[in-house]
């Protein structure tokens, strides 16, 4: 099925369809080259020792639109070959949809990704796509879910309704790669809750409005969680590996902002049934620019994000955030190359192990850009579902070209 | 000389009543008159109802290096008592920010609303309106060179007429009353025919001038709507200068308030 899509993008990408006159097709796209840089020594016997890791992907988006807007196809894939980690080379339909516009509802049938939430270090109630874990550790990459997707758009906001029949299974890195963590996933024998397994069927409703300067959205979803838990197995040879095994959740979530002046204050929580018992998470964010600042033309941001949330370890999906304070900036230099630099530390407030993060970019020519990333763990504890990872800080350097 | 004293002191006094007088009714009729023409120029500029344009900016700096950005505006005429015009900016130049659109609704009392849909994330955000003064883009535009302005975000004073390109134009300071400007006044020349602006001078905080913008190559569009289809301004303080060249004007096209809603902004291409 992949191979077949892959395929025939390749086809149309150097085939000129007939267009009717009011009909357009559009083609662009990326491909990004980059190397990570890990600075420590592997932490198991198991895992290749690479201190140098290099990477390409290609991102290319074929969209057909009639003039009018009423009718939209967008086809957008994904493709990394990565050196080191099998897994990390993979191939994703990001995108792959038909949207239907008319004056007060819209319909999108296929294959989309559809983000929530206001939070920058963490998107809590972020739950249509699943992570692409193998893409970066941020959990900001996700892979495509297929969804029927109506909105409906009226004075009280908008309302959707979402039908997503399967589900996707969370990326993992390969036993031998970096970042794979304590034990070796066994991420082909996954269990489910449901007797359908990824063939359940979920659903979410959400609403989302606004108010002056609050906007807001609420939304339930009945499904599949996007987390997994892991069961620990012994496998062939005797070692223990964790099986991801996907409960059936049901999760109330909310995500509030206020936009005043230059200070926004957020919040997302969420209430989920279905590990266990009911537990509540939250994240409660402020973020304060400060425009030109010191005289320049540079904007900084600070940014304060606490992470709380109640579930029991032992019985729900694995996180980081469940008492950590996140502090950061983000300052825009507003120069023509586009100079960003965003980053901070997440901080665990019980055995203050650190995430340390750090993000520039800044345009080269018209269509190229380097990016810098550094992600650095200090201070891990063994009570931290980073320990597996402890030895694993990397800094990116990426170039992408787009087309 | 006690009594030519007396004489010129009252003299003087009565002269500094008449001075503090006429200048005072001077000053009253001045603004009142910067006011009239204010309004005479936002009249002749309505009903269009929606506009759309697209717009290459090209970015040069003391050195004689240039970069070039695409993008397409749109705004919409608002009717309703309270709210002012609304206005959409979409990217299509450089590449990696191809697709981002930022979205403004102005607001007559009050701080306006502003979104920002950032394609690579699909997100709609929410941002702070604040950013009056700062740098649209690296440009040598700010933001509030560039979104809907209403006529009731400034206080007007017309302070002479001048000749500009053998042109007859009223000089009319105008004064940011919204919050957050990088402002303290500008200073408009507006042709007395057809009461289109011609050029700006632009005054920082400190009163010193700061930017030129000059509009050139005026064209008429549905026999009323005129617009200038070069726009330079040039920062005096940096040297740098932004050029911004309009092509394929729509007015009264199919855009409607749907068009301009944050809730479909996601949806813009």
């Amino acid at each position: 099925m992949n191979r077949f899509l892959f395929l025939s993008l390749l086809f149309l990408s150097f085939y000129s369809p007939v267009l009717a006159e009011n009909e357009s097709l559009t083609y662009s796209g990326y491909i990004s080259a980059e190397t990570r840089f890990f600075s420590g020594e592997t932490s198991y016997s198991s895992q290749d020792n690479v201190s140098l890791s290099p990477s390409i992907a290609i991102e290319p988006e074929l969209v057909w639109e009639q003039k009018n807007g009423s009718n939209r196809m967008v086809i957008r894939p994904f493709l990394r070959f990565d050196n080191d980690d099998d897994n990390r080379s993979h191939f994703d339909i990001r995108e792959f949809k038909w949207l239907h516009s008319e004056e007060n509802w819209d319909v999108v049938a296929g294959v989309d990704q559809i983000s929530w939430g206001v939070a920058e270090s963490h998107h809590l109630v972020d739950i249509i796509n699943q992570t692409d874990l193998v893409e970066d550790i941020d959990r900001e990459d996700k892979l495509g879910q297929q969804l029927i997707n109506l909105n409906l758009y009226g004075q009280r906001g908008i309302l959707g309704l979402f039908v997503l029949p399967g589900f996707r299974e969370q990326t993992f890195p390969d036993n031998q790669a970096r970042l794979r963590g304590g034990y070796p996933i066994d991420e082909k024998n996954a269990t489910y809750d449901s007797g359908a397994k990824e063939k359940h069927v979920d659903l979410a409703v959400r609403w989302k409005q606004s108010f002056g300067i609050w906007d807001f959205g609420i939304y339930h979803f009945y499904g599949t969680s996007r987390n997994p838990t892991f069961i620990p197995q012994l496998n062939n040879f005797g070692e223990v590996s964790l099986v991801p095994h996907y409960d059936l959740i049901h999760q109330t979530g909310l995500d509030l902002q206020m936009t005043s002046d230059r200070l926004l204050l957020k919040l997302e929580a969420f209430y989920r049934a279905g590990h266990g018992d009911p537990f509540l998470a939250s994240v409660w964010g402020l973020e304060y620019t400060f425009f030109q600042f010191q005289e320049s033309q540079a904007d900084l941001g600070i940014l304060a994000e606490y992470h709380n949330d109640k579930r029991n370890s032992e019985e729900a999906p694995y996180t980081s955030f469940d008492n950590d304070l996140f502090v950061g900036w983000r300052l825009a230099l507003n120069d023509e190359k586009d100079t960003i630099i965003v980053g901070g530390p997440i901080i665990d407030l019980d055995h203050q192990t650190t995430f340390l993060f750090f993000e520039a970019s800044r345009r080269i020519t018209n269509s190229i850009k380097f990016e810098f990333e550094g992600r650095y763990f200090l201070n891990v504890s063994e009570n931290d579902p980073a320990y597996g990872i402890r030895n694993e800080d990397f800094t990116t350097l990426r170039i992408v070209t787009y087309f | 000389m006690r009594h030519w004293n007396r004489i010129v002191c009252k003299f003087g006094l009565v002269a500094l009543f008449i001075l503090f007088f006429t200048s005072y009714g001077y000053c009253a009729d001045d603004t009142q008159r910067g006011q009239l023409i204010a309004q005479e120029m936002d009249q002749r500029d309505q009903g269009w109802k929606n506009c759309s344009v697209t717009v290459f900016m090209t970015l040069g700096n003391a050195h004689g290096e240039t970069s070039r950005r695409e993008l397409r505006s749109y705004f919409l005429e608002v009717n309703e008592t309270g709210a002012g015009d609304q206005g959409l900016i979409v990217f299509d130049s450089p590449k990696d920010i191809s697709g981002t659109a930022l979205l403004s609704h102005s607001i007559i009392q009050g701080p306006d609303k502003q979104w920002l849909y950032l394609p690579a994330l699909k997100r709609v955000k929410r941002i702070s309106s604040s950013n009056k003064s700062g740098p649209f883009v690296g440009s040598e535009f700010s933001y509030e060179d560039l979104l809907p302005q209403n006529i009731e975000k400034f206080d007007y004073k017309w302070i002479k007429d001048e000749t500009v390109d053998g042109l007859d134009c009223f000089v009319v300071e105008r004064y940011p009353v919204y919050e957050s400007s990088g402002y303290s006044k500008q200073v408009v020349w507006i042709d007395k025919v057809e009461y289109r602006p011609m050029k700006i001078d632009f005054y920082d905080r400190k009163n010193s001038l700061l930017k030129t913008l000059i509009y050139s190559n005026y064209h008429n569009y549905l026999d009323e709507i005129w617009r200038a289809s070069t726009l330079t301004m040039a920062n005096l303080q940096t040297k740098k200068t932004t050029l911004l060249e309009f092509d394929r004007y729509i007015f009264r096209g199919d855009l409607d308030s749907g068009s301009f809603s944050p809730d479909r902004l996601k949806r813009i291409r």
